[in-house]
């Protein structure tokens, strides 16, 4: 009907934008595909891109408040040289040729003499094998993104386990799992895959969703049950459910069989050398017992008949078990009775047993089957895939642990008894995974020498003790000590540690620290008050203890400050950048892909991407492969030629593809020119879809194996044995038993040969261990917001709205027994500083653990925010009080606060009590940190800032509207339509509405 | 005009929120934000946006819940709250001017920037909270149910619709005609025991939500029945077992 | 909610005002008040500016008060359009019958009773319209019931009759009419603000934390956290948090100043007999008191009314 004349006319169908160019996504690490409408030069809006395979077109608050990232008045606007004091943050701003030369000469010298003495580190990096790259053509081991302080635990325990991880590596199978169980994910960088799954999950009647958190938010609160256990107790959790399905003989046998080293031979010699390792024959493969023949047999080979258990004699008549018969022997032992680990867990024994008993049901009773042909890695047809319908998520929950390697590696035994690894249900791969556990390459770094490059990447994976970066006394080579035997595995390397080793000088004194998007005087590092004394500590002579930093930013972060030279960086709307499958690519269980950033906006100050920045050094300071023969820049057309034309090795560059001068091949081929526009004109990714018949046990998939051998993802097609026990961890625990040419030194012998076990084993996390637990009662943990990324959500006007304060949270009753109540004021102390905050009380959070927002307290002056901003008067940073040493050893040697295999950051080891402020105390956080930091010309000024009113300027021009027809949309269509009766399957949304008659 | 409309619109455009899945993550509320930025009542202005108190104009918002069951345990539940666009709205019978009113089309509840005098009045008849007002342009504003965006045909189809809803990545919200019992918006609310929000205030709210579901069989007492009782008892029972590849 | 200076100013003025200019007008109507000159000068003028002051404060402190006048176009739905209108209405009568008074017209004459009679109409169905606005607000448990335009009533009358009573001691005029009048209305207005107060306690809201949220099925709801860490809008108009002892003790003001205190003070005036510098003077403290007691009352009203907004926001009841 005609809207009466009383009823005012309303502009319906508008002009939104002159322009919609499509990118990727840079609020966070997630990689969405996005579409930004423009309009005058200005983002109108932001929209997710429906034909992206990682987002589906949604878009996450992050991503939703993409333009007030483009409009923080934290922008950096022009390169700066530090005048005053470091930290005070008193700067000249300077040209970027003079920055460059600068730069240029500071890392010349270092590479002229000696190129260790450059610590190269990355935080929120997506072109690791890009910097990585740089780095070791700089020719210095001394490199490692955030790994280290991120999840190394999980990457490491996947790879060394299934050859795939957790992480962003690896996804349930949304689509048939029936229990789906996750450990200790608040966010995770499948922001949105996860929340999408997650929706279709719960829609689905004959699935359940169980949390083990020890916070109810969230995840945890959708999910169909909350298990609010201790932090840091889920290994024991884990082994304690191996120990019923055991006993239950609730175990997929052939797939332990088929796909697992479950039966291969393990030498039974104490005191040998080999005790331990794998029986092998002369061509060094693994052997099984063939029950049915009666004999010895290559472990490797298909048409055999494995034993599991029982002891076998070998040709040197020496005696070797099945590995699985040594899990049994252990994981069988009482002590993993589900009474008897219930307290230490936190949970009631009945609830483990339950448990035990769903996660069973679930994979034995109503196992998947889909009617797919498939051939396995032997070359044999499969009629259909059949599936164990359980599948796990776990991430920092369980890595930011010091027993974090081995919970994780004891999630993935659970998962391989259950016969759930990339089966039909279960949990399933991304390419380029999975891979021979261990990957390899090793890493590089063994020897470094003046003026020439590392022959490899600096990091990799050791195999065992001959692959440790040490020197003859066993010291680290590397800054971080990565490689050393105090973290042999330390794939990720620890950048947690780099500020602090270089200040030391321990191993060894350096001369430039360059970091690149990471903040580390402020939420990255551990013992924030400690690492800003560490950046600003000098020698008698007046000098800094670590002479030169340059670092990158886009923003005003806590960081700039202790910069001697900043390289201000674009926003991701202003750059090319490059998501590679050589990294962290935007594959999907579904298929590979990987996609770019495309410039969309023209920055508006003095900032160049840093990606471009580093080509130029490179070609600068000459490094090979940055510049041609005639020694002028190899990449003259900055990252967007380098993603182009750069080849990793023949045919593999940096994006899959459209590559070959045609353009038609993908995976490997020549460089295309035009590979970019093929890109742009395709939203800005690439994506293949996998064939039914390749899409689970890829491990052991023939059609998959040799695809992703084509495709250069794996060395070889040969089938990817689980390995459930670790050969590799054994090698170096025999080390520690005084086998083989490298071997620890003396004082690290022991923590060696307890941490590793070659199956997995729970032990206390060492600072619950280390500390007197009466003093310090409760756990402290943080959370991702999920509208928040780390530091860099606060100088968004939107999502600060959200959350400008972030508050201590405790359970009501332990609240109640100390008096404390909502808003209260009060210390939260650890064996190492304390830390004030607000309190407020709650019901769904484990009794003996405290919790808080991420990231939220900030430093008066940084992010372009008023001295009066909540963040840095009234919200706090749990980081003050984590120490980045363990309590010191008998002889006062202090680790890191790390995992002993992998070095990962222990954040979630944190003990703490809480004690109520005086009076006089409530009101504001503490620390504070007295140097104020002035942003030099922030692009804004900060009266036009007392109102915003983005937008105003952008309301489109009426267009004629035709007849009013409304689009319906059902959210979880596909899922909701098995409820809703009658309503239409198939995803997304469009059915029309009838007109406005 | 302040009236609402004597006949009521056949059509009724609203939202369904299904709490059962929301997982909080603000999405919804921000998207909301960006779109309107630019939208029907842009600017969504911010006040001191980088200061000690920063406001600002937000049609849509996410509380979060502890509900503490009798039997002890509790639940978190995340709640999406924006104009549920009543059929008997008093925001819009409160205001003295007309410029707040219900379209006769879409049952949207809409404020008319240019009439609004800013007497706030509106604010205080809404019981949900969901009228907001905008200091600096002096105006009552609020969710338009994205009446810029859903029939905007410069937008691909799939863009059509509320944008809280096209981006929610969960999944949790739902567009349609809730005046048709036959739309699917309407079915999934009956299939689902969808909800109003204050009932005794008798607004009559278009937008409906779906309650949280029970908790799947956490209570009950099923165990696992063992075969064995040891190590030694399990390498027996196994020990000649024949597995072949 | 938010106790804004602007609407306590306007509705504690615009209500004595209304109420000075009604007993003025129906007193002479009566004839128990003589229409001295100087006394229709004082009251109509005093009366006039309360009533003035008032709208306009309120209409200043709109977003646009340039379009004020939009407001006067909803009368069939808004109670607050019906205000305006009213307001517009009553001046006339007023003005006229307060010129008839000042210049001498033969108030007697039918005519004129007539225009009184329409003048104390008008300006009580203005108070009335006022406190409709607030009576008429669901979402307000405390007020959306009738001892609100009861109140708001029978407080510009009460106010109105403590002012009349100084003027006419003043202007040297038997003040026995206003005085028992106020005495009258101070008494009643304490019985129907204690009802009031007795009624907040006793009638809960029907709406609670449960209801808002519709999870009462599943058990009892609290607030986790709001959807910003810092107050918004609706927190700062609607959701006004005041200490149960603070308010305890602004009660007492109020039974002290609004009613007892000016109640004893005229009590005593009228013992000190119509003329005497003593009772003026105690008249005048009871306009000072009821001034005070009156602003504190409608400084409550507010403060104390919960909306049901506040339920979003953890407030545990309406
Ligand atoms: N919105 C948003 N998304 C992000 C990020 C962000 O900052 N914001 N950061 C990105 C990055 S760098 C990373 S590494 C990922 C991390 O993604 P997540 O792993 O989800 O990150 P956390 O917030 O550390 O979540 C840890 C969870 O484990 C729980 N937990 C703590 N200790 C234990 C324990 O001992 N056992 C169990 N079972 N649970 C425990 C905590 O309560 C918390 O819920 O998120 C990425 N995605
Ligand atoms: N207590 C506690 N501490 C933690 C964690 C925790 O859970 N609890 N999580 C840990 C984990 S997993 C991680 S990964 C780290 C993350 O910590 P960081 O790696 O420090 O991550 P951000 O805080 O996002 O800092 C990234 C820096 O990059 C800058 N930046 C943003 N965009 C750009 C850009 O486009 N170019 C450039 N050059 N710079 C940019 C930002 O301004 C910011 O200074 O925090 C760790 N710290
Ligand atoms: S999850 Fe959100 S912030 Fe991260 S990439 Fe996707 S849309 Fe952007
Ligand atoms: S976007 Fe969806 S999941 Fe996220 S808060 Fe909104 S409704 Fe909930
Ligand atoms: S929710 Fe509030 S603003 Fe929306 S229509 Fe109902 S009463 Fe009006
Ligand atoms: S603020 Fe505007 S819309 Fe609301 S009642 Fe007043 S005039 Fe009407
Ligand atoms: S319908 Fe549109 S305006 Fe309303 S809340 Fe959703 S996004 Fe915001
Ligand atoms: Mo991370």
């Amino acid at each position: 009907m005609a809207p009466p004349s009383a009823q005012p006319h309303v502009a319906t169908n508008v002009t939104v934008a002159d322009e919609v160019k499509t990118t990727t996504c840079y609020m966070c690490a997630c990689r969405c595909g996005i579409k930004v409408h423009l309009k005058n030069g200005q983002v109108r809006y932001i929209e997710g891109n429906p034909d992206h395979p990682v987002n589906k077109g949604v878009l996450c608050a992050k991503g939703s408040a993409g333009i007030m990232q483009q409009n923080s008045p934290a922008r950096l606007t022009k390169p700066l040289m530090r005048v005053g004091e470091r930290g005070a943050g008193e700067f000249k701003e300077i040209e970027w040729d003079e920055a460059l030369a600068i730069a240029g000469d500071w890392l010349g010298d270092v590479r002229k003499s000696d190129p260790k003495k450059l610590a190269f580190f990355t935080g929120r990096d997506q072109s690791q094998s890009f910097t990585g790259w740089w780095a070791s053509q700089f020719g210095t081991p001394n490199f490692a993104a955030h790994g280290g302080f991120c999840s190394v635990n999980m990457a490491a325990a996947g790879l060394y386990s299934v050859g795939g991880s957790f992480w962003e590596f690896g996804e349930p199978d949304w689509d048939h799992t029936r229990y789906f169980m996750m450990f200790g994910v608040a966010e995770d960088h499948d922001s949105n895959p996860i929340k999408i799954g997650l929706g279709k999950l719960k829609t689905r009647a004959e699935a359940k969703f169980v949390s083990v958190n020890p916070v109810k938010t969230g995840y945890s609160a959708i999910a169909d049950e909350w298990i609010g256990l201790r932090p840091g107790t889920d290994g024991l959790f884990a082994l304690s459910l191996v120990h019923e399905l055991l006993k239950a003989e609730k175990i997929d046998w052939e797939f332990l069989v088929r796909y697992t080293n479950a039966s291969w031979l393990v030498i039974n010699d104490p005191g040998a050398a080999d005790d331990g390792l794998f029986a092998r024959d002369e061509e060094g493969n693994p052997l099984i017992f063939d029950a049915a023949k009666k004999q010895l047999a290559n472990a490797l080979d298909a048409d055999v008949s494995p034993a599991l258990t029982g002891g076998h004699k070998l040709s040197d008549g020496r005696m070797a078990r099945p590995a699985f018969e040594l899990m049994v022997n252990r994981y069988l032992s009482p002590e993993y009775a589900p009474d008897a680990v219930a307290d230490k867990i936190g949970i009631e024994a009945r609830t483990i047993r339950r448990i035990a008993a769903e996660l069973a049901e679930a994979a034995f009773e109503s196992q998947v089957e889909l009617d797919v042909e498939w051939t396995d890695w032997a070359g044999r047809k499969q009629s259909k895939m059949i599936g164990r319908p359980v599948s796990m998520h776990a991430m920092r929950g369980i890595s930011a642990h010091s027993n974090g390697f081995h919970t994780c590696r004891a999630l993935h035994l659970l998962q391989v008894l259950l016969g759930s690894i990339d089966a039909p249900g279960g949990f399933r791969y991304k390419p380029p995974f999975p891979r021979p556990c261990p990957p390899g390459p090793k890493p590089a770094g063994h020897t470094v020498k003046a003026d020439t490059p590392l022959p490899g990447m600096p990091l990799g994976f050791p195999l065992g003790p001959d692959d440790l970066l040490v020197d003859e006394d066993g010291k680290p080579k590397r800054i971080d000590k990565a490689y050393s035997w105090e973290y042999p595995v330390a794939a990720h390397g620890l950048m947690h540690m780099v500020i602090h080793n270089a200040w030391a000088a321990d191993p060894y004194p350096i001369d430039v620290l360059f970091m690149f998007m990471a903040n580390m005087s402020w939420n990255s590092s551990m013992n924030v008050p400690g690492t800003m004394h560490y950046l600003t500590d000098k020698h008698e002579d007046g000098s800094y203890k670590i002479p030169k930093i340059i670092y990158s930013d886009a923003y005003y972060s806590e960081m700039v400050p202790f910069a001697d030279l900043i390289l201000p960086d674009t926003t991701y709307l202003e750059r090319w950048d490059c998501i590679s499958i050589l990294d962290r690519p935007i594959c999907s269980a579904h298929g590979p892909g990987d996609s770019i950033r495309q410039p969309v906006l023209t920055p508006d100050r003095d900032v160049r991407p840093f990606q471009d920045v580093l080509l130029d050094l490179g070609a600068r300071l000459d490094l090979p492969g940055m510049t041609d023969d005639q020694g002028s820049a190899k990449y003259p057309g900055g990252y967007s030629d380098y993603i182009v034309h750069h080849e990793r090795g023949p045919g593999v560059g940096p994006l899959a593809g459209w590559r070959g001068e045609d353009g038609m091949s993908e995976g490997k081929g020549a460089p295309n020119p035009n590979q970019l526009e093929k890109y742009i004109e395709n939203g800005c990714f690439w994506s293949a879809e996998f064939t039914p018949a390749q899409s689970y046990y890829k491990h052991s998939n023939r059609d998959y194996l040799d695809y992703a051998h084509k495709m250069g993802w794996i060395p070889s097609a040969d089938q990817i044995v689980l390995q459930i026990y670790s050969e590799p961890i054994q090698k170096f625990r025999l080390a520690a038993e005084g086998h083989g040419a490298v071997q620890p030194p003396a004082d690290l012998k022991d923590r060696v040969e307890r941490y590793f076990d070659p199956l997995p084993i729970w032990y206390m996390p060492f600072e619950e261990e280390a500390v007197d637990t009466s003093a310090f009662p409760m756990h402290a943990i943080t959370q991702r917001p999920m509208h928040m990324y780390h530091s860099w959500g606060s100088q968004n006007a939107w999502l600060r709205q959200i959350t400008a304060q972030n508050r201590l949270f405790m359970h009501k009753d332990t609240a109640a027994q100390m008096d404390v109540s909502d808003e209260d004021w009060v210390w939260v102390i650890s064996n190492h500083g304390r830390v004030k905050g607000q309190v407020k009380t709650m019901t769904g959070v484990n009794p003996g653990t405290v919790w808080t927002w991420n990231a939220i307290g900030k430093r008066k002056g940084a992010w372009g925010l008023s001295d009066k901003a909540p963040e840095s008067n009234r919200g706090f940073l749990l980081n003050h009080i984590i120490s980045e040493l363990l309590p010191a050893r008998e002889d006062g040697y202090r680790y890191a606060n790390s995992d002993p295999i992998t070095g990962q950051a222990a954040w979630y080891d944190l003990r703490v009590r809480v004690e109520k402020c005086e009076a006089h105390e409530a009101m504001a956080t503490e620390p504070q940190f007295d140097l104020q930091l002035a942003q030099p010309t922030p692009p804004r000024s900060q009266v036009q800032d007392q109102v915003l009113r983005y937008g105003a300027d952008l309301k489109g021009d009426e267009r004629p509207q035709g007849p009013l027809r409304h689009i319906e949309w059902i959210g979880n269509r596909h899922e909701n339509s098995g409820k809703g009766i009658g309503i239409k399957d198939g995803k997304g949304n469009t059915t029309f509405g009838g007109d406005a008659e | 005009m302040t009236s609402l409309p004597k006949a009521l619109p056949g059509k009724k455009l609203g939202l369904v929120i299904d709490l059962d899945i929301c997982v909080g993550c603000h999405a919804c509320a921000v998207n909301c934000k960006e779109w309107n930025s630019g939208g029907h009542s842009a600017p969504m202005t911010d006040i001191d946006p980088y200061g000690g108190d920063p406001s600002g104009v937000w049609f849509n918002r996410i509380h979060t819940f502890e509900v503490e069951a009798d039997n002890g345990g509790s639940r978190t539940v995340h709640f999406p709250k924006s104009c549920l666009h009543c059929d008997d709205a008093p925001c819009v019978t409160v205001c003295p001017t007309g410029a707040s009113y219900k379209r006769e089309e879409d049952g949207i509840v809409l404020v008319n920037a240019d009439t609004c005098i800013g007497c706030k009045l509106c604010s205080w008849a809404c019981p949900y909270g969901a009228r907001e007002y905008d200091e600096n342009a002096g105006v009552m504003k609020k969710c338009t149910l994205c009446v810029d965006k859903i029939y905007n045909e410069s937008l691909p189809p799939e863009s059509r619709v509320p944008a809280c809803v096209s981006t929610c990545p969960a999944g949790a919200r739902s567009f349609g005609d809730l005046g048709d019992p036959t739309s699917e918006v309407s079915k999934l609310v009956k299939s689902r025991e969808g909800y109003d929000l204050m009932p005794e205030m008798g607004c009559n709210p278009v937008n409906k939500y779906l309650p949280p579901r029970p908790p799947k069989n956490a209570e009950d007492d099923r165990q696992l029945e063992p075969v064995v009782a040891d190590q030694a008892g399990a390498l027996a029972r196994w020990v000649d077992r024949i597995f072949s590849r | 909610m938010h106790p804004a200076k602007s609407v306590i100013f306007f509705t504690t003025a615009s209500g004595a005002g209304y109420g000075l200019a009604f007993l003025l007008i129906l007193f002479s109507i009566l004839g128990i008040l003589p229409t001295s000159a100087g006394l229709g000068w004082a009251g109509f003028l005093i009366a006039g500016a309360l009533v003035t002051a008032g709208l306009l404060s309120s209409t200043l402190h709109l977003g646009h008060p340039e379009r004020a006048w939009r407001a006067l176009t909803q009368w069939r739905s808004s109670w607050l359009s019906r205000e305006g209108v009213m307001a517009v209405l009553t001046y006339p009568p007023v003005i006229l019958y307060a010129a008839g008074w000042v210049f001498g017209a033969d108030l007697t004459n039918p005519l004129w009773v007539v225009i009184g009679l329409i003048a104390c109409l008008f300006s009580a169905v203005t108070v009335f319209c006022t406190a409709m606005i607030y009576a008429s607000l669901k979402p307000v448990h405390a007020w959306a019931n009738p001892l609100v335009p009861v109140g708001y009533s029978l407080f510009a009358v009460m106010t109105g009759a403590v002012l009349l009573s100084f003027l006419a001691r003043l202007s040297g005029i038997s003040p026995i009419a206003p005085e028992v009048a106020a005495l009258i209305t101070l008494a009643l207005g304490y019985g129907l603000k204690s009802a009031y107060w007795a009624r907040m306690e006793d009638k809960p809201a029907p709406s609670t934390m449960e209801t808002a949220t519709g999870l009462g099925t599943i058990g009892k709801v609290s607030l986790l956290e709001a959807p910003h860490s810092e107050a918004n809008y609706l927190m700062h108009e609607m959701v006004f948090k005041i200490a149960r002892k603070h308010a305890q003790k602004l009660r007492m003001v109020v039974v002290g100043g609004g009613f007892a205190l000016p109640f004893l003070c005229l009590g005593a005036a009228v013992l000190t007999g119509p003329v005497s510098g003593l009772g003026t003077g105690l008249v005048g403290l009871a306009v000072l008191f009821t001034a005070v007691g009156i602003y504190t009352e409608r400084w409550l009203f507010f403060a104390e009314a919960r909306h049901t907004v506040g339920l979003y926001y953890g407030s545990g009841s309406a």
